[in-house]
């Protein structure tokens, strides 16, 4: 339908709120609680407009548009709302800039500068309220504006941990003190508050701290997703691949090492897989879950601890790396394992949470020694005045340089079980598949499902993204536990691509972009099957032999049911 | 002639405060579609704006024409259930004598768990669906989605209790006022809808000797009138305030409302929030700074989510410039 907006005749589908037509049309219409992936709330009133023959303003996220719908975005009078708006809202939230999430894509501020706004014209009324730790989430009660986004996502993520408590001015967003309730970490109200009152613990006070113990061989370890989101710290579209300016950055900040966590997916699969096919062959428990997903894990740990004999034993990517770098590695370097610091890059908040869990120890040493989010990274780099965008790109380091297309998957939603159904494939069958590329659990839909066929086994399988639809898995479970004989669970929706520590914003279309690059890699491999990755095959000869106690040992975990996290007020 | 007609040709307005034509509301209810075929009627008793006591008023003397209104309305719109939504001192008093009265009808006795903004519609629906009193966004309408998603009639009490009246040919063309403030006597009065108001307050002996100004429909939401401008017929929940204005600190009086609207205001949008927070802010200054006033009562007019900030903004608004910082002609 025809609408017109501030005099520009606009062609847009019907259904469609304005502010999303408008958006289209690439007219811009400030709004800061609304985001694309949560429910229309509209209660920060930012978005208001004026509509020929209506009485008052009205929000263009709520309303939707109709045939010649007549709307001026600008008007002063519109502006002149938008500015007080502005300053109360800024009355609410204390300003850190330097210390944000957002610093540098500050909506507050490009706003504040756009309707000549008094930021400090009411004073902050919230100055005296805490600050929350939960486990590796802080939540700063003095800088949110009452948006309510992460309250809406975290009800999807955990269930409702954050909550909404007292009415009129002394609302605010509490932890649950419920014992039913916890925090998973996943650090999605992170990247859904638009004002950053919530961050990861130690972003971005202590970032440098990895790189302190110049004493000992610093080493570090990059997930698969950030290759495709990392760019975006530097004015780089979503999905621009950095692989190898991300190596370059990385040895310039003065890392000894830089590994490629895509090594470490192929170990996974490969245990994963072995474990999945023993679990069939012995009558194992099943369905088998996944369990590279560490919000997923805490998921299961606090909420489900009747599933922890579901999860795979074997460790995520970064975990087995930890280890195998504390021990196949130092003692190809004729080092101690206390004399090396592992750095973790990941595109996760609960990754954090993983290096104080009872498993990351191994000999009495830790696997992963400090965590940064892609974010995190992203400010080190900056502060190191790095920009990756003027770095020539430089292959990750031996032995663990090489990956497989199947390892790099494993930052989208789907790629952990797409690279394992090419691994069971040949695990089951002997031979690699015609069809290497699985679409059926390819994409940032929800809640995948598919049967598959490896000679006479059937395996029925699900892969579902974001704990919503975890939920819905586990809620069919319930109904019949013999649904689904393997499931991959990525508590982020669309997975690590879209996860807590990745850079700000995020949307479906975002998602899309940084998942479209990682299968484009994988697309443009030789070797993309885990088990055929020369540098994993090297290791099990060369290190493992058929010493299972050791794989053991390296490559696997287990779990164990967890208490509430404890809520601390940090300030 | 059918009910909803009746309605129409007495030209019955919704006596809550928001005076939409009642006939146009029930033939809505009565023409939408429910998706599994339920359709509720909630008899509103709210009533938590200060200044305002007729539905009380009513509801001690005629609570059997009241039943008899929401069977009435619930046979017209074609609901199963009805409610009878009391503010909590109310459901106190009148629950045992209203159940009694019900005996095996389906109306349901319902306790309002909130206070001044349970009264407003969709917060209404919220409370009774057991969540946050918060209101909700409109478009969709209560008479297409309301209650439990369904088509949904809400009414004043006072209105139903005319329904039925109209509908028993006794309609009077009257309405209730309630009389308070600085008079000699306070009280419930049933006079003409088009009565003005200094009739009004002639008529029932509480024109005052004194100078005085009104505030005229709600004791939150009433605008405030100069005793040259009682012209008119009242409009809103049909409360009528009188201020002594020698004697009345208009500073105070804000202060007074502001307190109220502090107490009452959900949290949900940012005008509401933070506007009614720093106007309490400014008016506990020595010096009140008016042009900052004016800029966030401007945005509670214009911007605030609900009714109870947009109409919330008009006392003050009148007060400022007729009696406190009036504009010298």
């Amino acid at each position: 339908m025809k609408i017109i907006i501030d005099g520009r005749e606009i062609e847009a589908d019907s259904g469609q709120s304005i502010l999303e037509a408008a958006k289209n049309a690439g007219i811009e219409i400030p709004a800061l609680c609304y985001h694309p992936d949560l429910s229309v709330k509209a209660n920060c009133r930012m978005c208001l407009v004026e509509i020929e023959n209506q009485r008052a303003p009205l929000p263009a996220c709520q309303t939707k548009i109709s045939e010649g719908m007549k709307i001026i975005t600008n008007s002063p009078k519109i502006r002149n709302l938008r500015k007080i708006n502005l300053e109360l809202i800024f009355s609410q939230h204390k300003e850190e800039c330097n210390d944000c999430v957002w610093l540098g894509t500050c909506q507050l501020l490009k706003l504040a500068k756009e309707y000549e706004v008094e930021i400090t014209r009411f004073a902050d009324r919230k100055s005296g309220r805490p600050v929350y730790k939960i486990g590796p989430i802080e939540f700063d009660q003095t800088k949110c504006i009452d948006c309510r986004n992460c309250l809406e996502i975290c009800q999807k993520q955990s269930g409702g941990f954050l909550e909404l408590t007292g009415r009129g001015y002394e609302i605010g967003i509490t932890p649950s003190a419920d014992t039913q309730k916890d925090c998973l970490y996943c650090g999605q109200c992170i990247v859904h508050c638009p004002v950053g009152a919530i961050e990861a613990e130690g972003e971005f006070e202590e970032i440098e701290k990895p790189l302190l113990d110049a004493a000992k061989t610093v080493v570090v370890q990059f997930a698969p997703s950030i290759r495709s989101s990392i760019g975006e710290m530097f004015d780089l579209p979503p999905g621009a691949i950095m692989e190898g300016q991300l190596v370059a950055g990385l040895k310039q900040l003065g890392f000894k090492k830089v590994f490629d966590t895509a090594v470490s997916a192929d170990f996974t699969t490969i245990e994963e897989v072995s474990e999945l096919v023993e679990r069939f062959k012995n009558n194992g428990v099943l369905p088998m879950f996944t369990s590279c997903c560490p919000a997923w894990v805490r998921y299961v740990e606090f909420f489900r601890p009747d599933l922890i004999p579901n999860l795979t034993t074997a460790r995520s990517p970064q975990s087995m790396f930890g280890g195998l770098i504390k021990t196949f590695w130092a003692q190809k370097q004729n080092l101690k394992p206390s004399d090396i610091v592992v750095v973790s890059i990941m595109p996760c908040t609960a990754k954090k949470y993983d290096v104080v869990k009872e498993d990351n120890y191994i000999d009495g040493s830790k696997r992963i020694d400090y965590v940064l989010t892609t974010r995190e990274l992203g400010r080190l780099l900056a502060k190191h005045n790095i920009d990756l965008k003027n770095l020539a790109p430089l292959p990750a380091d031996q032995p663990f340089s090489e990956y497989s297309g199947a390892g790099v998957i494993y930052g989208a939603a789907g790629g952990v079980m797409e690279s394992a159904i090419r691994t069971a494939c040949w695990q089951i069958t002997g031979k690699n598949p015609q069809q290497i590329e699985y679409q059926a659990v390819r994409g940032i839909v929800g809640l995948k499902t598919a049967e598959i066929a490896f000679g006479d086994l059937k395996i029925k399988i699900a892969a579902a993204n974001g704990m919503e639809n975890a939920r819905k898995v586990l809620a069919i479970l319930d109904k019949n536990p013999k649904s689904f004989d393997y499931i991959e669970i990525m508590a982020c929706p669309g997975g690590c691509i879209g996860g807590g520590g990745q850079p700000l914003p995020v949307s479906d279309e975002i998602r899309r972009q940084r998942a479209a690059a990682l299968y484009q890699i994988d697309c443009a491999k030789t070797i993309r099957f885990a088990h055929d990755n020369p540098a994993v095959i090297n290791i099990y000869e060369e290190f493992f032999g058929k010493d299972k106690e050791k794989i053991h040992k390296i490559l696997h975990t287990n779990y164990l049911p967890k208490p509430k996290t404890a809520i601390q007020q940090i300030r | 002639m059918e009910i909803i007609e009746k309605l129409k040709n007495a030209d019955l307005r919704g006596r809550g405060g928001a005076a939409f034509p009642t006939w146009q509301k029930w033939q809505m209810v009565k023409d939408a579609l429910s998706a599994d075929g339920r359709k509720f009627v909630v008899c509103n008793v709210s009533e938590g704006e200060p200044g305002v006591f007729k539905d009380k008023f009513i509801l001690e003397r005629w609570p059997q024409t009241v039943v008899d209104g929401i069977c009435l309305a619930m046979t017209a719109v074609g609901a199963q259930k009805g409610y009878i939504y009391l503010r909590r001192s109310y459901f106190a008093e009148f629950e045992s004598k209203l159940k009694k009265i019900i005996g095996i009808k389906p109306i349901e006795v319902f306790c309002e768990p909130c206070g001044y903004l349970g009264g407003e519609e969709t917060t209404l629906l919220e409370a009774i669906e057991n969540r946050r009193c918060e209101p909700r966004s409109k478009p969709p309408y209560p008479p297409q989605i309301g209650l439990f998603g369904c088509p949904t009639l809400i009414n004043n009490l006072e209105t139903l209790y005319y329904a039925q009246k109209i509908d028993k040919n006794e309609y009077n063309y009257c309405r209730f006022y309630c009389i308070s403030g600085d008079v000699n006597n306070k009280g419930v009065f049933e006079y003409p809808v088009n009565w003005t108001i200094e009739k009004i307050l002639r008529q029932s002996g509480n024109y005052p000797e004194q100078e005085f100004f009104v505030q005229a429909g709600g004791g939150a939401s009433g605008i405030i009138l100069l005793q040259n401008e009682l012209i008119d017929p009242l409009s809103g929940a049909g409360a009528i305030i009188v201020y002594d204005k020698i004697k009345t600190d208009p500073k105070k009086l804000m202060k007074q409302w502001v307190d109220f609207f502090l107490a009452e205001n959900c949290g949900k949008c940012v005008p509401c929030r933070e506007g009614i927070f720093r106007l309490c802010e400014l008016l506990e200054q020595e010096k009140f700074d008016r042009a900052a006033a004016d800029e966030i009562l401007l945005l509670l007019r214009e911007a605030s989510f609900c009714p109870f900030g947009r109409s919330g903004a008009s006392p003050f608004a009148t007060l400022i410039d007729k009696i406190f910082m009036p504009v010298a002609e």
